[in-house]
Protein backbone atom coordinates (compact mmCIF):
# COMPACT_ATOMS: atom_id res chain seq x y z
CA UNK A 1 0.00 0.00 0.00
CA UNK A 2 1.09 3.61 -0.58
CA UNK A 3 2.57 6.21 1.77
CA UNK A 4 0.86 9.40 1.81
CA UNK A 5 3.02 12.52 1.14
CA UNK A 6 1.93 16.05 2.90
CA UNK A 7 3.98 19.11 2.49
CA UNK A 8 4.82 21.12 5.73
CA UNK A 9 7.40 23.95 4.65
CA UNK A 10 7.84 25.66 1.36
CA UNK A 11 10.35 28.60 0.15
CA UNK A 12 10.69 30.32 -3.10
CA UNK A 13 12.88 32.68 -4.77
CA UNK A 14 11.20 34.30 -7.91
CA UNK A 15 11.12 37.75 -9.61
CA UNK A 16 8.38 38.07 -7.12
CA UNK A 17 10.19 38.14 -4.04
CA UNK A 18 11.40 35.80 -1.85
CA UNK A 19 8.82 33.75 -0.02
CA UNK A 20 6.12 31.61 -1.17
CA UNK A 21 3.33 33.65 0.32
CA UNK A 22 4.86 36.62 -2.09
CA UNK A 23 4.85 35.02 -4.60
CA UNK A 24 1.28 33.53 -5.03
CA UNK A 25 -0.28 36.64 -3.25
CA UNK A 26 1.44 39.35 -5.86
CA UNK A 27 0.71 36.87 -8.16
CA UNK A 28 -2.66 37.14 -7.16
CA UNK A 29 -2.86 40.85 -7.20
CA UNK A 30 -1.05 41.20 -10.50
CA UNK A 31 1.38 42.20 -9.94
CA UNK A 32 4.00 41.21 -12.92
CA UNK A 33 7.88 40.50 -11.78
CA UNK A 34 9.02 40.97 -15.98
CA UNK A 35 11.00 43.82 -16.20
CA UNK A 36 12.31 44.67 -19.67
CA UNK A 37 11.37 40.93 -20.62
CA UNK A 38 13.43 39.75 -18.33
CA UNK A 39 12.24 37.90 -14.93
CA UNK A 40 14.65 38.61 -12.62
CA UNK A 41 15.36 38.06 -8.85
CA UNK A 42 16.13 41.68 -8.33
CA UNK A 43 15.17 41.74 -4.71
CA UNK A 44 17.50 38.38 -3.85
CA UNK A 45 20.53 39.62 -1.99
CA UNK A 46 22.75 36.55 -1.04
CA UNK A 47 24.31 38.40 2.01
CA UNK A 48 21.02 39.07 3.80
CA UNK A 49 20.50 35.41 4.14
CA UNK A 50 23.93 33.22 3.32
CA UNK A 51 27.52 33.54 5.19
CA UNK A 52 30.59 34.52 3.13
CA UNK A 53 31.97 31.23 2.65
CA UNK A 54 28.52 29.89 1.57
CA UNK A 55 28.41 32.70 -1.46
CA UNK A 56 31.30 32.44 -2.28
CA UNK A 57 31.32 28.90 -2.83
CA UNK A 58 27.69 28.73 -4.41
CA UNK A 59 26.59 29.46 -7.81
CA UNK A 60 23.82 32.24 -8.28
CA UNK A 61 21.49 28.93 -8.98
CA UNK A 62 22.63 26.83 -5.32
CA UNK A 63 22.05 29.80 -3.48
CA UNK A 64 18.61 30.75 -4.44
CA UNK A 65 18.39 26.62 -3.55
CA UNK A 66 19.63 27.11 -0.52
CA UNK A 67 17.91 30.41 0.77
CA UNK A 68 14.55 28.47 -0.54
CA UNK A 69 15.56 25.69 1.61
CA UNK A 70 16.28 27.27 4.76
CA UNK A 71 12.49 29.15 4.80
CA UNK A 72 11.03 25.89 3.75
CA UNK A 73 12.69 24.11 6.83
CA UNK A 74 11.71 26.75 8.99
CA UNK A 75 8.27 26.41 7.60
CA UNK A 76 8.04 22.62 8.45
CA UNK A 77 9.26 23.48 12.05
CA UNK A 78 12.24 21.73 11.83
CA UNK A 79 14.19 22.69 14.87
CA UNK A 80 17.94 21.81 15.62
CA UNK A 81 16.28 18.68 16.89
CA UNK A 82 15.19 16.85 13.46
CA UNK A 83 12.12 15.07 13.38
CA UNK A 84 13.54 12.45 11.32
CA UNK A 85 16.69 9.95 11.00
CA UNK A 86 18.68 11.70 8.73
CA UNK A 87 19.42 8.67 6.86
CA UNK A 88 15.97 8.82 6.10
CA UNK A 89 15.71 11.77 4.79
CA UNK A 90 16.39 12.81 0.64
CA UNK A 91 16.99 15.88 -1.31
CA UNK A 92 16.42 16.21 -4.45
CA UNK A 93 16.71 19.36 -6.23
CA UNK A 94 15.87 19.83 -10.17
CA UNK A 95 18.16 22.19 -12.45
CA UNK A 96 17.66 22.63 -16.22
CA UNK A 97 21.18 24.24 -17.06
CA UNK A 98 23.25 24.21 -13.72
CA UNK A 99 25.89 26.89 -12.33
CA UNK A 100 25.67 28.77 -15.81
CA UNK A 101 27.25 32.10 -14.46
CA UNK A 102 30.41 29.81 -13.12
CA UNK A 103 30.91 28.16 -16.35
CA UNK A 104 30.89 31.48 -18.13
CA UNK A 105 33.26 33.10 -15.45
CA UNK A 106 35.73 30.09 -15.38
CA UNK A 107 35.81 30.43 -19.08
CA UNK A 108 36.77 33.56 -19.03
CA UNK A 109 39.70 33.17 -16.64
CA UNK A 110 40.69 29.73 -18.69
CA UNK A 111 40.97 31.80 -21.78
CA UNK A 112 42.21 35.20 -20.59
CA UNK A 113 44.51 33.59 -17.59
CA UNK A 114 45.43 30.19 -18.71
CA UNK A 115 44.35 27.05 -17.23
CA UNK A 116 46.70 27.23 -14.13
CA UNK A 117 44.20 30.20 -12.81
CA UNK A 118 41.01 27.65 -13.35
CA UNK A 119 39.43 27.76 -9.66
CA UNK A 120 39.14 24.26 -7.79
CA UNK A 121 35.90 25.94 -6.89
CA UNK A 122 34.23 25.26 -10.21
CA UNK A 123 33.43 21.81 -10.92
CA UNK A 124 31.68 21.86 -6.83
CA UNK A 125 30.13 25.38 -8.41
CA UNK A 126 28.66 24.61 -11.73
CA UNK A 127 28.03 20.80 -11.66
CA UNK A 128 24.06 20.15 -11.72
CA UNK A 129 24.23 18.49 -8.51
CA UNK A 130 25.48 21.65 -6.67
CA UNK A 131 22.53 22.90 -5.00
CA UNK A 132 21.21 18.91 -3.84
CA UNK A 133 24.74 18.82 -2.68
CA UNK A 134 24.39 22.31 -0.89
CA UNK A 135 20.90 21.61 0.80
CA UNK A 136 21.96 18.08 2.12
CA UNK A 137 25.08 18.96 3.64
CA UNK A 138 24.01 22.04 5.05
CA UNK A 139 20.49 20.05 6.41
CA UNK A 140 22.51 17.14 6.98
CA UNK A 141 19.90 15.09 4.56
CA UNK A 142 21.71 11.62 4.64
CA UNK A 143 19.41 9.78 2.46
CA UNK A 144 19.29 9.60 -1.37
CA UNK A 145 20.22 13.01 -2.81
CA UNK A 146 20.69 13.98 -6.65
CA UNK A 147 19.88 16.62 -8.85
CA UNK A 148 17.28 15.90 -11.23
CA UNK A 149 18.08 17.20 -15.18
CA UNK A 150 15.02 17.10 -17.51
CA UNK A 151 14.77 20.89 -18.77
CA UNK A 152 11.81 22.61 -17.71
CA UNK A 153 9.98 19.95 -16.08
CA UNK A 154 12.96 19.73 -14.07
CA UNK A 155 11.83 20.85 -10.92
CA UNK A 156 8.32 18.54 -11.19
CA UNK A 157 10.14 15.70 -12.09
CA UNK A 158 12.48 15.74 -8.58
CA UNK A 159 8.97 16.28 -6.92
CA UNK A 160 7.34 12.96 -8.20
CA UNK A 161 10.28 11.67 -7.62
CA UNK A 162 10.51 12.75 -3.54
CA UNK A 163 7.05 11.74 -3.68
CA UNK A 164 7.37 7.82 -5.06
CA UNK A 165 10.96 7.64 -2.60
CA UNK A 166 8.52 8.15 0.37
CA UNK A 167 4.93 6.57 -0.75
CA UNK A 168 7.35 3.71 -1.20
CA UNK A 169 9.46 3.64 2.06
CA UNK A 170 12.43 4.61 0.73
CA UNK A 171 12.56 7.48 2.85
CA UNK A 172 10.01 9.56 5.06
CA UNK A 173 10.56 12.62 4.31
CA UNK A 174 12.41 14.77 1.34
CA UNK A 175 13.38 18.36 0.55
CA UNK A 176 12.61 18.44 -2.83
CA UNK A 177 12.62 21.36 -5.91
CA UNK A 178 14.53 23.07 -8.31
CA UNK A 179 16.47 25.89 -8.95
CA UNK A 180 18.00 27.91 -12.44
CA UNK A 181 20.09 31.15 -12.64
CA UNK A 182 20.61 30.97 -16.06
CA UNK A 183 20.19 35.25 -17.36
CA UNK A 184 23.81 35.26 -18.90
CA UNK A 185 24.24 36.76 -22.69
CA UNK A 186 25.13 33.35 -23.84
CA UNK A 187 21.48 31.60 -22.95
CA UNK A 188 19.69 33.89 -23.82
CA UNK A 189 21.39 34.02 -27.57
CA UNK A 190 21.03 30.42 -27.28
CA UNK A 191 17.14 30.55 -26.78
CA UNK A 192 16.95 33.70 -28.96
CA UNK A 193 18.45 31.72 -32.40
CA UNK A 194 15.76 28.74 -31.29
CA UNK A 195 13.53 31.55 -31.89
CA UNK A 196 12.12 30.64 -28.33
CA UNK A 197 12.27 34.22 -26.54
CA UNK A 198 9.15 36.43 -27.01
CA UNK A 199 10.38 39.70 -29.02
CA UNK A 200 7.97 41.92 -27.94
CA UNK A 201 9.27 40.77 -24.15
CA UNK A 202 5.79 39.98 -22.79
CA UNK A 203 4.47 36.89 -21.20
CA UNK A 204 0.84 36.17 -22.52
CA UNK A 205 -0.08 32.26 -22.41
CA UNK A 206 -2.87 31.07 -24.19
CA UNK A 207 -3.38 34.21 -25.97
CA UNK A 208 -3.78 35.08 -29.41
CA UNK A 209 -1.14 37.28 -29.64
CA UNK A 210 1.34 35.36 -27.83
CA UNK A 211 5.34 35.49 -29.10
CA UNK A 212 7.26 33.63 -27.08
CA UNK A 213 8.38 33.05 -23.40
CA UNK A 214 10.62 35.28 -21.07
CA UNK A 215 13.49 33.74 -19.31
CA UNK A 216 13.14 33.84 -15.50
CA UNK A 217 15.00 33.08 -12.62
CA UNK A 218 14.84 31.49 -9.30
CA UNK A 219 13.84 28.54 -7.17
CA UNK A 220 11.28 26.88 -5.20
CA UNK A 221 11.70 24.05 -2.17
CA UNK A 222 9.19 21.87 -0.60
CA UNK A 223 9.43 19.51 2.69
CA UNK A 224 7.41 16.37 1.87
CA UNK A 225 7.04 14.65 4.75
CA UNK A 226 5.35 10.93 5.56
CA UNK A 227 1.58 11.66 6.05
CA UNK A 228 1.36 9.97 9.49
CA UNK A 229 4.54 10.93 11.00
CA UNK A 230 3.69 14.46 10.23
CA UNK A 231 0.29 14.51 11.92
CA UNK A 232 2.22 12.35 14.26
CA UNK A 233 4.56 15.02 15.45
CA UNK A 234 1.63 17.95 15.10
CA UNK A 235 3.08 19.76 11.77
CA UNK A 236 1.01 22.12 10.06
CA UNK A 237 -0.30 20.59 6.86
CA UNK A 238 -0.03 22.87 4.11
CA UNK A 239 -1.52 20.48 1.38
CA UNK A 240 -0.92 17.03 -0.29
CA UNK A 241 1.46 15.80 -3.07
CA UNK A 242 -1.33 13.30 -4.04
CA UNK A 243 -0.39 12.06 -7.72
CA UNK A 244 2.68 12.33 -10.14
CA UNK A 245 2.83 11.20 -14.01
CA UNK A 246 5.47 11.44 -16.17
CA UNK A 247 5.81 10.58 -19.84
CA UNK A 248 7.82 11.31 -23.30
CA UNK A 249 6.84 12.67 -26.32
CA UNK A 250 9.46 10.81 -28.18
CA UNK A 251 9.01 12.87 -31.21
CA UNK A 252 11.26 16.10 -31.59
CA UNK A 253 14.00 17.43 -29.46
CA UNK A 254 12.04 20.99 -29.04
CA UNK A 255 8.45 20.82 -30.40
CA UNK A 256 5.78 19.17 -28.57
CA UNK A 257 3.67 16.44 -29.82
CA UNK A 258 0.82 18.49 -31.51
CA UNK A 259 -1.98 16.01 -30.37
CA UNK A 260 -1.28 16.63 -26.64
CA UNK A 261 -1.33 12.65 -26.34
CA UNK A 262 1.61 11.93 -24.63
CA UNK A 263 1.29 15.01 -22.61
CA UNK A 264 -2.30 14.09 -21.39
CA UNK A 265 -1.26 10.41 -20.70
CA UNK A 266 0.89 12.04 -17.93
CA UNK A 267 -2.15 13.82 -16.40
CA UNK A 268 -4.17 10.32 -16.48
CA UNK A 269 -1.26 8.88 -14.82
CA UNK A 270 -1.30 11.67 -12.01
CA UNK A 271 -4.59 11.50 -11.32
CA UNK A 272 -4.77 7.32 -11.77
CA UNK A 273 -2.11 7.61 -8.86
CA UNK A 274 -3.97 10.13 -6.93
CA UNK A 275 -6.86 8.51 -7.24
CA UNK A 276 -9.10 10.79 -8.23
CA UNK A 277 -11.28 11.65 -11.20
CA UNK A 278 -11.12 14.87 -13.94
CA UNK A 279 -15.00 15.64 -12.15
CA UNK A 280 -12.54 16.17 -8.53
CA UNK A 281 -10.36 18.66 -10.23
CA UNK A 282 -11.09 22.85 -9.15
CA UNK A 283 -7.85 24.01 -10.59
CA UNK A 284 -5.00 24.18 -13.55
CA UNK A 285 -2.08 25.67 -12.70
CA UNK A 286 -0.77 25.17 -16.71
CA UNK A 287 3.31 25.32 -17.97
CA UNK A 288 1.77 28.02 -20.11
CA UNK A 289 4.88 29.35 -21.67
CA UNK A 290 3.67 31.75 -23.89
CA UNK A 291 5.31 30.02 -27.38
CA UNK A 292 2.74 29.15 -29.84
CA UNK A 293 2.82 25.19 -29.91
CA UNK A 294 3.17 24.45 -26.10
CA UNK A 295 0.10 26.63 -25.57
CA UNK A 296 -1.61 24.93 -28.48
CA UNK A 297 -0.26 21.34 -27.29
CA UNK A 298 -1.18 21.89 -23.68
CA UNK A 299 -4.84 22.81 -24.22
CA UNK A 300 -5.45 19.48 -26.35
CA UNK A 301 -3.87 17.35 -23.59
CA UNK A 302 -6.08 18.77 -21.49
CA UNK A 303 -8.97 18.57 -23.13
CA UNK A 304 -7.86 14.52 -24.22
CA UNK A 305 -7.16 13.82 -20.57
CA UNK A 306 -10.18 15.76 -18.58
CA UNK A 307 -12.63 14.91 -21.58
CA UNK A 308 -13.53 18.78 -23.27
CA UNK A 309 -16.49 19.51 -20.83
CA UNK A 310 -14.36 18.95 -17.93
CA UNK A 311 -11.54 20.87 -19.06
CA UNK A 312 -13.63 23.76 -20.20
CA UNK A 313 -14.71 23.97 -16.54
CA UNK A 314 -11.86 24.07 -15.07
CA UNK A 315 -10.26 27.57 -14.46
CA UNK A 316 -6.48 27.29 -16.04
CA UNK A 317 -3.77 29.77 -15.26
CA UNK A 318 0.02 29.88 -15.98
CA UNK A 319 2.29 31.45 -13.76
CA UNK A 320 4.60 31.89 -15.98
CA UNK A 321 2.57 34.75 -17.04
CA UNK A 322 3.58 36.67 -13.69
CA UNK A 323 7.92 35.85 -13.72
CA UNK A 324 8.51 34.52 -17.15
CA UNK A 325 9.51 30.99 -17.08
CA UNK A 326 12.15 29.44 -14.62
CA UNK A 327 13.16 26.39 -17.13
CA UNK A 328 14.47 23.79 -14.53
CA UNK A 329 12.80 25.37 -11.21
CA UNK A 330 9.55 26.47 -12.95
CA UNK A 331 7.51 23.01 -11.80
CA UNK A 332 8.76 23.44 -8.27
CA UNK A 333 7.58 27.22 -8.17
CA UNK A 334 4.59 26.43 -9.86
CA UNK A 335 4.31 23.54 -7.68
CA UNK A 336 3.95 26.44 -4.51
CA UNK A 337 2.25 28.31 -6.46
CA UNK A 338 -0.89 25.92 -6.87
CA UNK A 339 -0.59 24.61 -3.18
CA UNK A 340 -0.87 28.26 -1.88
CA UNK A 341 -4.14 28.44 -4.28
CA UNK A 342 -5.67 25.88 -3.06
CA UNK A 343 -4.66 26.51 0.85
CA UNK A 344 -6.11 30.81 0.17
CA UNK A 345 -8.63 29.44 -2.46
CA UNK A 346 -7.79 32.37 -4.80
CA UNK A 347 -6.81 31.72 -8.13
CA UNK A 348 -4.49 33.68 -10.27
CA UNK A 349 -5.31 35.19 -13.74
CA UNK A 350 -3.80 34.89 -16.84
CA UNK A 351 -1.86 38.08 -16.65
CA UNK A 352 -1.68 39.79 -20.00
CA UNK A 353 -4.12 37.84 -21.40
CA UNK A 354 -5.85 39.78 -23.40
CA UNK A 355 -7.13 38.48 -27.15
CA UNK A 356 -8.50 34.86 -26.97
CA UNK A 357 -6.76 32.85 -29.39
CA UNK A 358 -10.05 31.20 -31.13
CA UNK A 359 -8.06 27.42 -30.97
CA UNK A 360 -7.75 27.86 -27.47
CA UNK A 361 -11.03 27.12 -25.86
CA UNK A 362 -10.39 26.99 -22.38
CA UNK A 363 -11.00 29.10 -19.21
CA UNK A 364 -7.84 30.97 -18.92
CA UNK A 365 -8.94 33.06 -16.08
CA UNK A 366 -8.52 36.50 -17.62
CA UNK A 367 -7.91 39.72 -15.52
CA UNK A 368 -8.68 39.58 -11.94
CA UNK A 369 -8.31 36.73 -9.23
CA UNK A 370 -11.20 34.80 -8.42
CA UNK A 371 -12.03 32.80 -5.56
CA UNK A 372 -11.67 28.74 -5.65
CA UNK A 373 -14.95 27.01 -5.64
CA UNK A 374 -14.81 24.18 -4.42
CA UNK A 375 -17.66 21.53 -5.95
CA UNK A 376 -17.88 18.52 -3.44
CA UNK A 377 -16.93 19.74 -0.04
CA UNK A 378 -13.68 17.59 -0.15
CA UNK A 379 -10.08 19.03 0.13
CA UNK A 380 -9.57 20.89 -3.43
CA UNK A 381 -7.41 19.51 -6.19
CA UNK A 382 -5.20 21.03 -9.14
CA UNK A 383 -2.88 19.56 -11.63
CA UNK A 384 0.11 21.26 -12.06
CA UNK A 385 2.24 20.61 -15.54
CA UNK A 386 4.95 20.41 -16.82
CA UNK A 387 6.99 19.84 -20.43
CA UNK A 388 10.41 20.46 -21.92
CA UNK A 389 12.62 20.44 -24.24
CA UNK A 390 13.82 17.01 -25.32
CA UNK A 391 10.17 16.40 -24.72
CA UNK A 392 9.70 15.39 -21.13
CA UNK A 393 6.26 15.70 -19.60
CA UNK A 394 5.31 15.55 -15.86
CA UNK A 395 1.95 16.49 -13.89
CA UNK A 396 1.51 16.27 -9.91
CA UNK A 397 -2.02 16.33 -8.85
CA UNK A 398 -2.40 18.47 -5.79
CA UNK A 399 -4.65 18.92 -2.93
CA UNK A 400 -5.29 21.16 -0.02
CA UNK A 401 -4.60 20.06 3.45
CA UNK A 402 -7.86 18.05 4.74
CA UNK A 403 -9.53 18.36 7.79
CA UNK B 1 66.59 43.15 -0.75
CA UNK B 2 64.27 40.27 -0.37
CA UNK B 3 61.90 40.19 -3.24
CA UNK B 4 58.80 40.72 -0.60
CA UNK B 5 58.69 41.17 3.12
CA UNK B 6 57.46 38.95 5.75
CA UNK B 7 54.93 42.03 6.51
CA UNK B 8 53.71 42.21 2.77
CA UNK B 9 52.89 38.60 2.69
CA UNK B 10 51.25 38.69 5.66
CA UNK B 11 48.96 41.23 5.37
CA UNK B 12 48.40 39.40 1.72
CA UNK B 13 47.48 36.03 2.74
CA UNK B 14 45.21 37.35 5.95
CA UNK B 15 43.41 39.39 3.19
CA UNK B 16 43.04 36.46 1.06
CA UNK B 17 41.67 34.24 3.69
CA UNK B 18 39.24 36.72 4.64
CA UNK B 19 37.72 36.74 1.36
CA UNK B 20 37.00 33.05 1.76
CA UNK B 21 34.42 33.53 4.76
CA UNK B 22 36.61 33.86 7.94
CA UNK B 23 36.32 37.48 9.75
CA UNK B 24 39.88 39.07 9.14
CA UNK B 25 40.39 39.87 12.74
CA UNK B 26 39.89 36.27 13.78
CA UNK B 27 43.21 35.50 11.49
CA UNK B 28 46.40 35.25 13.29
CA UNK B 29 50.22 33.91 12.27
CA UNK B 30 48.80 30.99 14.87
CA UNK B 31 45.51 30.27 13.12
CA UNK B 32 44.96 26.91 12.39
CA UNK B 33 43.43 26.44 9.02
CA UNK B 34 41.20 23.67 10.74
CA UNK B 35 39.76 26.13 13.10
CA UNK B 36 39.19 29.12 10.22
CA UNK B 37 37.38 26.20 8.27
CA UNK B 38 39.85 27.08 5.71
CA UNK B 39 39.83 23.01 3.40
CA UNK B 40 41.81 22.33 0.79
CA UNK B 41 39.68 23.64 -2.09
CA UNK B 42 40.55 27.11 -0.21
CA UNK B 43 44.29 26.67 0.31
CA UNK B 44 44.63 25.63 -3.67
CA UNK B 45 42.86 28.73 -4.26
CA UNK B 46 45.57 30.31 -2.10
CA UNK B 47 48.03 28.92 -3.86
CA UNK B 48 46.77 30.43 -7.15
CA UNK B 49 46.82 34.00 -5.67
CA UNK B 50 50.07 33.10 -4.77
CA UNK B 51 51.42 31.95 -7.77
CA UNK B 52 50.12 34.93 -9.76
CA UNK B 53 51.63 37.83 -7.36
CA UNK B 54 54.77 36.07 -5.85
CA UNK B 55 55.72 33.51 -8.43
CA UNK B 56 55.78 31.11 -5.45
CA UNK B 57 54.79 27.78 -7.05
CA UNK B 58 53.07 25.58 -3.84
CA UNK B 59 52.37 22.04 -4.26
CA UNK B 60 49.75 19.82 -3.03
CA UNK B 61 52.69 18.24 -0.76
CA UNK B 62 53.59 21.71 0.53
CA UNK B 63 49.93 22.24 1.31
CA UNK B 64 50.06 19.31 3.65
CA UNK B 65 53.09 20.28 5.96
CA UNK B 66 51.03 23.37 6.22
CA UNK B 67 48.81 24.00 9.46
CA UNK B 68 48.74 27.41 10.43
CA UNK B 69 48.96 30.63 8.60
CA UNK B 70 52.63 31.16 9.68
CA UNK B 71 53.23 27.97 8.51
CA UNK B 72 52.03 29.51 4.65
CA UNK B 73 53.57 32.78 5.19
CA UNK B 74 56.95 31.07 6.33
CA UNK B 75 57.05 29.14 3.23
CA UNK B 76 56.35 31.63 0.69
CA UNK B 77 59.04 34.45 1.78
CA UNK B 78 61.34 31.82 1.88
CA UNK B 79 60.91 30.64 -1.83
CA UNK B 80 59.89 34.49 -2.94
CA UNK B 81 63.77 35.05 -1.92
Amino acid sequence: MKRRVVITGMGAVTPLGVGAQALHERWASGICGIEDGVGRCSEFDPTEFLSTKEIRRLDRFSQFALVAADDALVQAGWGEERPYDPLRVGCVIATGIGGQYTVESQLDVLRERGPRMVSPLGIPQYMPNAAAAAVSMKHHLQGQAYGVVSACSGGAHAIGSALRMIQYGDADAVVAGGSEAALTQFAFASFEAMQALSPSGISRPFDLHRDGFVMGEGAAVLVLEEAGAARARGATILGEVAGYGATADAYHLTAPEPSGAPAARAIELALTDAGLSPQELDYVNAHGTSTQLNDAAETAALKRALGEEQARRIPVSSTKSAIGHLLGAAGAVEAVATVETLRTRVIPPTLGYEVPDPELDLDFVPGEARPLIVSNGHPPAAISNSFAFGGHNVALVLRGAGS
Amino acid sequence: MPAVTTEQVETRVIEALASFGPEADRITRESTFEELDIDSLDLVELAQIVEDEYGVVLKGEDMKEMKTVGDAIDVIVSRAD
